[in-house]
């Protein structure tokens, strides 16, 4: 019924409701430390980033990466050492732990682009491993176990303890990520990685070099899980082994699942909803978030196969089509020949 | 010719050369396979194909089912590797060049099952592969909405192969004739100087099979065109020279006519009927 109006009032998804959805993005990120605890508000935007990012290789190419955690995990490291290294503002740490994710990504892509399917996902949680593997040994670097303590705040000399004013100095690069992921998504390179996941072979055959395509890509969203890697770990003030683990890898590839991939509102949504449900979880002292969001996951995997925004978006655009569609019949009241001379 | 008779003139003592070496001036082809096998473990899909395809004419390529013929069109553009020979295009050594760099050197194709993709719309197809000739996708700074350049052109395609009115409609939901249709837009978008069509008319009704026919006729002036076909209708409206292949192999090969008056073709087909 609201489905129905909402068609019928913005005739599908038109650019007023595209606007208005924008808008109350927008007011959502910047109010969500007044409605929430500044930290986890932090978490989320930080996830809904690396979820977008993730969703430019899963969603828009077709291309299910099971080890993104090595670039959010990389650039957290990165982004922590050179933060205590440099007296910088954090900012540049962030970029130089997103250059770090995406040199590393560059021949790692290379190296897995050629595989397909749950061929390309081992491959990519392999090569996920492999970073954990050194993160954990290199001691004097990474700090093992310990992980890397002590990463500070530096913002042209203002006092961003407070995790409340963090939230808004740190805002503007998850935006900034955000926008770059938008702008990809809906360029004409766009058009050509969903080319890519509906139909390889024949994107090769229109002259497209799909493999330079898919690791172009792949370094693009590992630069972006590293923009939300390295805020996340400046957030945190620490770089743990649990930003390697292949559990973060899993638990990414989740948001997108369940906000719906393919979409960039999606996995946004997809990351509130699993941070908030993690921190509900942890704070009432219950033990159990991997069996919660796996039931979760199960149940979106058989009931929304879209995902949550992907089975709204496809309600409402189905409406407005068979609106149209009547609208169209009421105005050609005299059949048209019959279509149907196809064998 | 012309141009070969004219220099004949000029240095009339060469006449008696330039007639000898008609022929090999002839075979100067735009597409020449030599010794062109594929095997798949053991199997031979496609062994020692010879085939020149002169520059301005159809060629159809048939025989029965399992004759070897998509694997050649596998073979011819890309798709697989071969086992052993050669592929030029114009005078270009391209065996073993991967599919996309064979599209960029002027080649198209056609699938035989339609091979689109399912939930973009017509538009966007024909957007993509006029894209893919301008070779612009790497443009991913500004706004999609300026492939609308394009829709003009494409909706011409679209009209030319009887999918007009039809351009917000997703392939998905296309009858099958129409998705036949609908590739056949898309490998002429290319602009490609070779043109390889697997079976174009496969699954129309009889109108569409007249259209697709005046439509090659048409695209034909400035290109050359490689068929493959079961339509021997098609066939003989159409092709210039044909190719007979039967278990992988060139069974016979000259013009429509001799082709079919060929008692080894006739044995191939009746054969393959009685059995």
């Amino acid at each position: 019924m609201i489905l129905t109006r909402l068609a019928k009032l913005t005739n599908g998804w038109s650019p007023v409701l595209r606007i208005g959805l924008l808008v109350v993005g927008l007011v959502l990120a910047l109010g969500l430390p007044w409605l929430i605890y500044p930290p986890v508000a932090l978490d989320i935007t930080a996830w809904a980033l690396f979820a977008v990012a993730l969703d430019l290789l899963l969603g828009y190419t077709g291309m299910l990466s099971f080890g993104h955690a090595a670039f959010w995990g990389s650039s957290a490291y990165a982004t922590g050492l050179i933060a205590k290294q440099v007296g910088l503002p954090f900012y540049f740490a962030v970029l130089g732990g997103a250059l770090v994710a995406a040199a590393l990504a560059l021949p790692i892509a290379m190296l897995c682009v050629r595989r397909s399917g749950i061929y390309f996902a081992m491959v990519t949680l392999a090569f996920a491993q492999m970073i954990y593997f050194i993160a954990n040994q290199w001691r004097s670097v990474t700090g093992g176990e310990n992980g890397l303590q002590g990463v500070p705040r530096r913002f042209f000399g203002i006092d961003l303890t407070d995790s409340f004013y963090f939230y808004y100095a740190a805002l503007p690069l998850i935006l900034l990520g955000l926008l770059v992921a938008w702008r990809v998504v809906h360029s004409p390179f766009g058009r050509v990685m969903v080319a890519i996941r509906e139909n390889q072979a024949r994107a090769r055959a229109l002259g497209y070099p799909v493999d330079r395509y898919k690791v172009q890509v792949f370094v693009l969203s590992a630069f972006l899980a590293g923009i939300a890697g390295g805020v996340y770990a400046v957030g945190h003030g620490f770089a743990s082994l649990q930003e390697v683990y292949w559990t973060t890898s899993g638990k990414v590839v989740v948001m997108n699942i369940l906000g719906g991939m393919g979409t960039l509102w999606g996995p946004v949504l997809g990351a509130g909803i699993i941070v908030l449900l993690e921190d509900y979880l942890a704070t009432a002292g219950i033990d159990a978030v991997g069996l919660v969001t796996g039931v979760i996951f199960v149940v979106t995997v058989l009931l929304f196969r879209r995902g949550i925004w992907g089975t709204v978006r496809h309600l409402v655009r189905s409406r407005a089509r068979d609106r149209n569609s009547d609208r169209a019949e009421a105005e050609e009241p005299e059949s048209r020949p019959a279509p149907a001379r196809q064998g | 010719m012309v141009a070969l008779c004219r220099r004949s003139v000029a240095i009339p003592s060469l006449i008696a050369v330039m007639s000898a070496t008609e022929s090999s001036a002839d075979t100067d082809p735009v597409l020449r396979t030599s010794g062109l096998s594929k095997e798949f473990s053991g199997f031979h899909a496609v062994s020692d194909v010879d085939l020149g395809v002169a520059p301005g004419t159809v060629h159809a390529l048939v025989g029965p089912n399992g004759a070897g013929k998509t694997t050649l069109f596998n073979l011819l553009t890309g798709f697989l590797k071969p086992t052993s020979g050669t592929i030029t295009i114009e005078g270009h050594d391209v065996t073993g060049m991967r599919p996309e760099q064979i599209a960029q050197r002027g080649v198209a194709r056609s699938f035989q099952i339609a091979s689109l993709f399912e939930e973009l719309t017509l538009a966007e197809h024909v957007e993509l592969a006029l894209q893919g000739r301008d070779g612009t996708g790497y443009r991913f700074w500004r706004s999609d909405k300026r492939l609308r350049r394009y829709a003009a052109e494409a909706g011409d395609l679209l009209d030319q192969v009887g999918l007009g009115g039809m351009a917000s409609t997703p392939a998905g939901s296309l009858a099958y004739g129409q998705k036949r249709a609908l590739e056949l837009a898309l490998a002429l978008a290319l602009s490609p100087k070779l043109l390889l069509l697997d079976e174009p008319t496969a699954g129309m009704g009889v109108e569409d099979v007249a259209r697709t026919i005046e439509l090659i006729k048409r695209v034909r002036a400035d290109r050359t065109i490689v068929l493959v076909e079961h339509n021997m209708k098609v066939v003989g409206d159409l092709a210039d020279r044909v190719t007979v292949l039967q278990f992988g192999k060139v069974l016979a090969e000259g013009g429509y006519q001799e082709v079919r008056d060929n008692p080894d073709v006739i044995t191939a087909y009746l054969g393959e009927a009685v059995a």
